[in-house]
C-alpha cells in the first residue's frame, strides 16, 4: 500500500459497537497492528443500551482509510461503521485548558477567552482553567495563543462528530 | 448441569466427533465430563500442544469440518499460538477452548495464569473469555458459527475453572446471537453480470483459484467453469485441487515458485479472474506491474480482501460457490482457443523442469510418490523448498488434497497436519513430506501416529540443511551458509524406530522406484528417510517483489 504521505489527509470513522469486554482494545490494536496511527478517540453510550459509539480520527489516504474500515466492521462487536463527509460533518470537541495569567495579563487572557466563547472553569491568582469547544481546530487556535510555557496543561475530550440532516 | 459438562454436551450438539487435546489443571474437570458423557467424542492427545492444533488443522483443511482443541490455562494456551495463527492466515475454521484461572484470580498473576484472550486477539477471528456459566453455551454456538460461516478462521474461547464448576441449566441456542455479523450469502447480481459482459468481450480470461476455492468445496464447479467455457486456469499455494479433464486447460502453480507458464498466463491476460485469493505478496511479485494488460475481477468472501494488495476493475463480495453457479449456467462466452493454444505452446518450449543426476533429486521423488501412492492422496507438506516440490510436482486432482501452511510458512506443520488428516479420513492414504529441520520441530507426534495406529507416511528429504533459506543465501548472500547447516542430524530412522514406527533409508537413484513403491504400498505407518542432493534448488524462482517475468530458471 502506497507509502506516499502527502495525499494523507483527516478522516473521521465513526463505529456503532456492542459493549462487550474488550471490544475498544480490539478495535484500536487492530487500527495500529495494519499500520495507522490514531489522532484521536472518544467513546460514549448511545440511545441502545448495549451499544456505544466510537469516533475515531485517524490519518490516511482514501484507499487505505477504505480499507480500514472493512477491516473494522471484521470485528464482530462491530454494528455499523459510518464515515462522516468532511463536507457535512458536524463536529465538536471540548478542550481544558490551564493557562497562567498572572496580574497584569489577566484581561489580555480573558478578552481571548471572549473572543473563543469559552468560558472560565477555575481561577486563581496563577492563571484560569479555561474550557474551549468547538472544532478541533478552535480548540487548536485557541492554544496556538499562548507562548508554549504559558500553557501548562491541555486535557482534550477527542472530537465527536456525525452528519447533518440530509439537505430536504 | 456444571459447566464443565455443558461444554461437553454443547459439543455433542455441533457434531465434535474428534477433540484433540491436551489435559492439565484448568481442564481437568471437563476432561472428567469427557470421560462419563463423551463417549462419542474421539479424543486424540498430541505429545505437544503445538501439535494438536496444527492437527486439528490438518484435520479441518481435509473434511472441511471445524478442527476443535482443548488445552489447559498457561504454557497450554501459548502452546497453541502458533498453530492458532497458522490457521488464521489459512482462513482455516478452528475453534479452541483454553482453560483459565477461576474469575476472581484473573489479573493477579496466578499459577499458570496467561492473558489468553489479549494473546490471541490478534490472529483469531473472534475471541471470548467467558465470565459466567449462562454465556457458556451461547459462546460454543457463537465460537462454531464463526469458525466455519462467511470467511473461516480460528475462534478462542477461554473458560476459567469456577466457570466450568458453576452450575446452571443447559439450554442450547438454535441460533447464534450475532447481530454485528453478516456474511453475504450472494455476489451482487449486477456485479455479476458485468462479469458475464467481460467473459463475453475477453480474448484471453484466466481464472485464478485460491484457498477460498477450496474452504469453500468449490474445486467441482471450479472444474466445470474452466471445461465447459475453455478457460484456463492457475492455482495459488492454497488453491491446488482444481483440475479440469482438458489438461490444457491446466497451468498450475504461480507467483515466486510457479511454472513459467502460470506466470506468463497472468502477464498476459486481458481478462483476470481471482477466486479466493488474497493476492499475497508471493502471488504478484512486483504488484506495479502484475497483469498490466488485464481487467481485474476479484470474487472473494471477505470484502476487506478487495482492493487491499491490487486495484480491482470488478469486486464480487460473496460465496464463490453462488458466484460459479451462477456463470455456469451461460450457454457459451468467447472463443478462447487462439489463447489456450498460445499458453500451450508456451508450456511446451518452457516445461517445468529439473536435471536428473547420479545423485538423488527431490523433484524426482514427488514424481515417483505420485507415481505409486493413489490419486486421492492427502498430502502434508512442510514448509521450504519441500512445500514447493511438492506444489510443482505433485498433481491433485480434488480439493481439499494439499495440506500446506501459506500464509504464515509454518515449519513443523507437516506431520501433524498429517495426524489430523488421518483421524478425519480413516480410508484414505495420507503421505507427509518434510525437509530435515522442519521434521524435527515436531518430530515427537511419531508418537502421537503410533498411540492411534494412525496410517501416515512420513518423507523425509534430507539435504542436512535448512534448504530454502540456504537457497536465499546462495542467491543473496555468495554461499554463506550461516545457521543452515544441519550436518548432524540424527538417525531418523532410529527415532522412528523408538517411537514404533518402522522405516526405510534410500540413497541410491538406482533404489528409488522400488522403496518408493514398497513404501507407498506398505501396511500402516512408515518413515521414509531420503537422502537428496545438498545443493539443489526450487526453480523457476522470481526474486521477492520482482516481476513475474523476471525470473530466474537455473540456479
Ligand atoms: C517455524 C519456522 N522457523 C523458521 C522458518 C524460516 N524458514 C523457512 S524455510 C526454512 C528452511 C526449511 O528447511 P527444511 O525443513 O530442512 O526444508 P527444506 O527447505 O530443506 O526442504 C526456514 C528455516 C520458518 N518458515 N518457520
Amino acid at each position: 500500500m502506497g507509502e506516499d504521505k502527502s495525499t494523507y489527509t483527516d478522516h473521521v470513522i465513526s463505529l456503532l459497537v456492542f459493549n462487550h469486554p474488550g471490544v475498544l482494545s480490539k478495535i484500536t490494536s487492530l487500527i495500529t497492528r495494519r499500520g495507522f496511527n490514531i489522532d484521536s478517540i472518544a467513546a460514549g453510550p448511545t440511545k441502545e443500551k448495549d451499544m456505544f459509539r466510537l469516533t475515531i480520527m485517524v490519518k490516511g489516504d482514501d484507499r487505505s482509510i477504505e480499507q480500514i474500515q472493512k477491516q473494522l466492521y471484521k470485528i464482530v462487536d462491530t454494528f455499523k461503521i459510518m464515515t462522516i463527509h468532511p463536507a457535512r460533518k458536524v463536529e465538536r470537541e471540548i478542550g481544558l485548558i490551564k493557562v497562567k495569567a498572572p496580574m497584569g495579563e489577566r484581561n489580555e487572557v480573558l478578552q481571548m477567552v471572549n473572543v473563543f466563547k469559552g468560558s472560565i472553569l477555575d481561577s486563581s491568582t496563577s492563571g484560569f482553567v479555561v474550557e474551549i469547544t468547538g472544532s478541533s481546530d478552535k480548540v487548536d487556535s485557541f492554544i496556538s495563543l499562548f507562548p508554549s510555557n504559558q500553557i501548562v496543561e491541555v486535557a482534550r475530550t477527542g472530537i465527536v462528530a456525525m452528519d447533518r440532516w440530509e439537505k430536504q | 448441569m456444571k459447566g464443565a459438562r455443558i461444554l461437553v454436551e454443547a459439543l455433542k450438539k455441533e457434531g465434535v466427533d474428534t477433540l484433540f487435546c491436551y489435559n492439565g489443571g484448568a481442564v481437568i474437570s471437563i476432561f472428567d465430563e469427557l470421560y462419563t458423557h463423551g463417549k462419542e467424542i474421539n479424543l486424540i492427545q498430541p505429545r505437544h500442544e503445538q501439535g494438536g492444533t496444527h492437527a486439528a488443522d490438518g484435520y479441518a483443511r481435509s473434511t472441511g469440518k471445524a478442527g476443535v482443541v482443548l488445552v489447559t490455562s498457561g504454557p497450554g494456551a501459548t502452546n497453541t499460538v502458533t498453530g492458532i495463527a497458522t490457521a488464521y492466515m489459512d482462513s482455516v475454521p478452528l475453534v479452541v477452548f483454553t482453560g483459565q484461572v477461576s474469575t476472581g484470580m484473573i489479573g493477579t498473576d496466578a499459577f499458570q495464569e496467561a492473558d489468553t484472550v489479549g494473546i490471541t486477539m490478534p490472529i483469531t477471528k473472534a475471541n471470548f473469555l467467558v465470565k459466567n456459566v449462562d454465556e457458556l453455551a451461547p459462546t460454543v454456538k457463537k465460537a462454531f458459527h464463526l469458525a466455519t460461516t462467511g470467511r473461516p478462521g480460528p475462534v478462542v474461547v477461554d473458560i476459567p475453572k469456577d466457570v466450568q464448576m458453576d452450575e446452571t441449566e443447559f439450554v442450547y441456542p438454535l441460533t447464534p446471537d450475532l447481530p454485528g455479523y453478516r456474511p453475504k450469502d450472494s455476489g451482487h447480481p449486477r456485479q455479476v453480470k458485468t462479469l458475464k459482459k467481460y467473459l463475453h468481450e475477453a480474448r484471453k480470461p484466466v481464472v485464478i483459484s485460491g484457498g477460498g476455492v477450496n474452504s469453500a468445496g468449490a474445486t467441482e464447479l471450479m472444474n466445470e467453469f474452466c471445461d465447459r467455457y475453455g478457460i484456463p486456469v492457475v492455482t495459488t499455494l492454497l488453491g491446488h485441487g482444481v483440475s479440469p479433464q482438458h489438461e490444457e486447460l491446466n497451468y498450475g502453480p504461480i507467483g515466486m515458485h510457479g511454472g513459467l507458464y502460470g506466470n506468463y498466463a497472468l502477464q498476459n491476460c486481458d481478462l483476470l479472474m481471482a477466486f479466493g485469493t488474497r493476492f499475497s505478496d508471493r502471488i504478484m511479485g512486483d504488484p506495479d506491474v502484475f497483469a498490466e494488460q488485464a481487467r481485474i475481477v476479484h470474487v472473494d468472501i471477505d470484502a476487506a480482501e478487495i482492493g487491499k494488495n491490487v486495484s480491482v476493475d470488478l469486486p464480487i463480495v460473496g460465496p464463490i460457490s453462488g458466484v460459479l453457479e451462477e456463470l455456469n449456467r451461460e450457454e457459451s462466452y468467447g472463443d478462447y482457443s487462439e489463447w489456450v493454444e498460445e499458453l500451450r505452446t508456451y508450456r511446451d518450449k518452457n516445461p517445468l523442469e529439473f536435471e536428473q543426476s547420479e545423485v538423488l533429486k527431490p523433484q524426482y521423488l514427488i514424481q515417483l510418490a505420485q507415481k505409486y501412492f493413489p490419486e486421492n492422496t492427502i498430502v502434508a507438506s512442510d514448509v521450504g523448498q519441500n512445500q514447493m516440490w511438492v506444489a510443482q510436482y505433485f498433481h491433485f486432482h480434488r480439493g481439499r488434497r494439499l495440506l500446506t501452511s501459506g500464509g504464515l510458512g509454518t515449519m513443523g506443520y507437516g506431520l501433524p497436519a498429517a495426524i489430523g488428516a488421518a483421524v478425519g479420513n480413516p480410508d484414505a492414504q495420507v503421505l507427509t513430506v518434510s525437509g530435515d529441520g522442519g521434521f524435527q520441530m515436531n518430530m515427537q507426534e511419531m508418537a502421537t501416529v503410533k498411540q492411534y495406529g494412525l496410517k501416515v507416511k512420513i518423507l523425509v528429504l534430507d539435504n542436512s540443511c535448512l534448504g530454502m533459506v540456504r537457497q536465499w543465501q546462495q542467491l543473496l548472500f555468495d554461499k554463506r551458509y550461516s545457521g543452515t547447516c544441519m550436518n548432524d542430524n540424527p538417525d531418523f530412522g532410529l527415532m522412528a524406530k523408538a517411537m514404533g514406527i518402522p522405516s526405510m533409508k534410500l540413497e541410491k537413484v538406482s533404489e528409488a522406484e522400488q522403496t518408493m513403491k514398497a513404501f507407498a504400498e506398505s501396511e500402516g505407518s512408515m518413515l521414509l528417510h531420503a537422502v537428496i542432493e545438498g545443493e539443489e534448488n526450487v526453480v523457476p524462482m522470481v526474486p521477492a517483489g520482482k516481476p513475474l517475468d523476471q525470473v530466474i530458471r537455473k540456479m
